[in-house]
């Protein structure tokens, strides 16, 4: 009996143990296969696993490509770039562990992502205090870059933390203009999910909302860990909002409309760059034709300078989409090679011993002509670009409606 | 207009699938005092099996009105089958061990399903879409009732009448209530108890993928986390009914069904309250009530029957 017992918890634990470490060393293998010169590697942090894998995988996938390109054209002479991607699962928690793995790691040098701006939080003084440059490809919160008190007094966080992503305080105010000067709605129900991006965006939202002439007739928040939103639904139906707009993720977002819809309030739902994935439609079913998102950025199809990425990334074999930060994370990637190439030319052809602190320097000063337009970075770390772009589902698809910038 | 009669039936509707996955909860305790923390996971699976016999089993385009049962089939059957397994692999050779012992198996069992999904169900790596009936919903009065929330309705009532008559008429069932009393007299009476024991797992497992069913027809999707949430839910659930009472795990369901529902809807109307009110203070005020109840009835609301819980 004993014995048995034994035996029957070992293989459960066993079981168990390998299926996690399963999603931890996929990625990290493939080292010691460069013959000569230096490796560099670029670290990836992103959800590959959970709900929102679609959009790390795409980051993963976009920063491969990079250093593929980069060593297809031996962009930096003596140089191999590969890249070390590790799994957050949108967790804070795991951000900060895996922060703390690739500073660990001599060889990484720039570390893409993370997308979500909480766990970006968790991993910021990690990477500052190793001098290691960190640029987001999605992080929109205003405050990771320029201080919590952001709207009064800018200051800057952190001075290896650098994003490609517009920030909410251009996207919530950008989404504001549009519902009510193009979509013409007035009466909105807003609701986030409590987490540093959601309620972020939310708030940006709706005081620009309020000031030119909107009407905020309800407010919730939700618990991203359930799918029962009849309550909330039932709300916003009876409060007589003509639109609603969520702050949040697709994960949620879409379970959300379908459950507006179903409850009888046939009106748009509205939400940021989080819920612009094509799961977002899969999961709001058929309903949620004219909901809309924002984006950072023009769409990277229309982009000239995107074509090449799109054929590459084609070429490339990958199984899953680019997503919505596949050119973000691009540039990303392509922002920190430029880096690297910048110091080892200064270093006469080869890493100089500070390698990190000089990289981390010389992408502050970084200008080029990337997938997603011209990248470089402000005295905060946030891009320069500060274009967004309205889409809005149509036929069972995102479509572009509109594209600009927030001019305040 | 007013959406109270909505708020209510929305309650009614959680609390339901609450129940009928707590039943899963309460009755493995009633009867070997475990507490199976991989019911949750068992109800996962069986929304599953569910998923599995519609998309490789049925041919394409099946129609919801014959493809439903058939579903409901596979999701009883791999849930049925999981748990009888994880009763004769996992808890059985523990039996005789210390209490502690099967709840950290129960814990890791849950934990090994989960990511056993997670790592070989085919697209289970994020959430999975499933199928839905066709039609509009219904509106009786001020009421709108989705058509994925029949299931639920005319299911969950059925259920537990089948449950409730199983438990009080069938020799089975009065074996179980003498098992639940006094597990070492009940064996001497001539019961087999390992059988009942299997008979109490297969029935939480049955009833866990009934919801599982009605889960994946309300929300639209099933995914591999989907039990733990719900699981712990149900949990509660079974002890604010009182732990052990098959009525109890019901009416427990529904109470804390409710009470979310009522919570995210009124809370912040309340003066004073606009900052702890909306969804994500439900969970908060759930508890709130779970710990009043048991300050004040300790064995829970219907606790105290002990002479039929099973």
């Amino acid at each position: 009996m004993r014995q048995r017992s034994l035996i029957a918890i070992t293989a459960a634990l066993a079981a168990g143990a390998l299926t996690l470490t399963a999603c931890g060393s996929r990625d990290s293998g493939d080292k010691g296969s460069d013959s000569g010169g230096t490796t560099v590697v670029i670290g990836v942090d992103a959800p590959l696993t959970g709900d929102l894998s679609a959009l790390g995988l795409g980051i993963k996938n976009s920063v491969d490509l990079a250093a593929k390109t980069a060593n297809k054209k031996k962009y930096v002479d003596g140089v191999k770039f590969e890249i070390k991607a590790l799994d957050d699962q949108a967790q804070p928690s795991s951000g900060q562990q895996n922060a703390s793995t690739l500073v660990a790691d001599k060889d990484v040098l720039g570390v893409v992502g993370p997308l979500n701006s909480s766990v970006a939080e968790s991993m910021q003084k990690v990477f500052d205090d190793a001098k290691l440059v960190q640029i987001s490809p999605a992080n929109t919160g205003p405050a990771l870059t320029q201080g919590a008190n952001w709207q009064t007094k800018k200051e800057r966080q952190y001075k290896s933390y650098f994003r490609t992503a517009t920030t909410d305080a251009i996207q919530g105010p950008f989404a504001a203009q549009y519902v009510v000067n193009d979509a013409k709605k007035k009466k909105v129900f807003v609701i986030d999910d409590k987490k540093t991006y959601g309620a972020g965006l939310a708030s940006t939202f709706t005081a620009e909302f309020k000031k030119i002439g909107g009407q905020v007739v309800g407010t919730d928040h939700i618990d991203p860990d359930t799918k029962d939103f009849s309550a909330v639904a039932t709300k916003v139906k009876n409060s007589g909002a003509d639109v609603v707009y969520y702050g949040g993720e697709y994960p949620q977002a879409g379970p959300l409309s379908k459950q507006i819809k179903a409850s009888g309030a046939k009106i748009p739902v509205v939400g940021g760059d989080g819920i612009y994935d094509p799961t977002f439609i899969k999961l709001a079913g058929p309903n949620s034709a004219g909901d809309l998102a924002t984006s950072v950025g023009a769409p990277v199809e229309t982009l000239a300078s995107a074509k090449q990425f799109v054929a590459d990334y084609k070429a490339g074999g990958y199984k899953e989409e680019y997503a919505a930060y596949g050119g973000y994370s691009y540039d990303a990637a392509w922002a920190i090679i430029e880096g690297v190439k910048k110091v080892v030319d200064d270093n006469g052809g080869k890493l100089p011993d500070d390698a990190r602190a000089k990289v981390t320097a010389a992408v502050q000063n970084v200008s080029f002509d990337g997938v997603t337009g011209k990248v470089s970075f402000d005295e905060f770390g946030d891009a320069t670009n500060k274009q967004l772009t309205v889409y809005a589902v149509e036929n069972g698809a995102w479509k572009a409606v509109k594209s600009g910038t927030f001019t305040g | 207009m007013n959406e109270l009669p909505q708020q209510l039936v929305n309650g009614l509707l959680l609390g339901s699938m609450y129940g009928l996955v707590a039943i899963g909860y309460t009755m493995v305790y009633g009867i070997v005092q475990l507490i199976n923390f991989a019911h949750g996971e068992i109800f996962m699976i069986g929304g599953f099996g569910a998923l599995t016999v519609y998309l490789y089993v049925l041919p394409d385009g099946t129609s919801m009105w014959v493809a439903l049962p058939l579903m409901l089939v596979g999701a009883v059957v791999a849930a049925v089958l999981v748990a009888v397994g994880a009763e004769r692999f996992a808890y059985r050779p523990l039996r005789t061990a210390p209490r502690l012992a099967p709840l950290i198996t129960a814990i890791g069992l849950s934990l090994a399903l989960q990511q056993a999904v997670w790592a070989w169900y085919p697209g289970a790596k994020e959430s999975i879409n499933f199928p839905e009936i066709a039609g509009g919903p219904f509106e009786i009065g001020s009421v709108t009732i989705q058509t994925g929330d029949v299931f639920l309705i005319v299911a969950a009532p059925i259920s537990m009448a089948i449950l409730a008559y199983f438990v009080m008429k069938t020799r089975t069932g009065r074996g179980m209530q003498a098992t639940a009393q006094d597990p070492d007299t009940a064996k001497l009476m001539g019961i087999n108890t390992d059988r009942i024991i299997v008979v109490a797992f297969a029935l939480g497992a049955a009833f866990a993928a009934v919801g599982a069913v009605a889960y994946g027809l309300k929300y639209g999707q099933v995914q591999f986390r989907m039990g733990f949430i719900l699981g712990l839910k149900a949990f509660t659930a079974a002890v604010l009914g009182g732990i052990g009472n098959i009525y109890g795990a019901m009416i427990g369901g529904l109470v804390l069904g409710l009470a979310e529902t009522m919570a995210t809807a009124y809370i912040a109307d309340i003066p004073g309250f606009d900052q702890l009110g909306g969804q994500s203070w439900a969970n908060v005020w759930a508890f709130v009530l779970l710990i009043l109840v048991l300050l004040f009835r300790p064995q829970g609301l219907l606790g105290e029957r002990v002479a039929d819980r099973a």
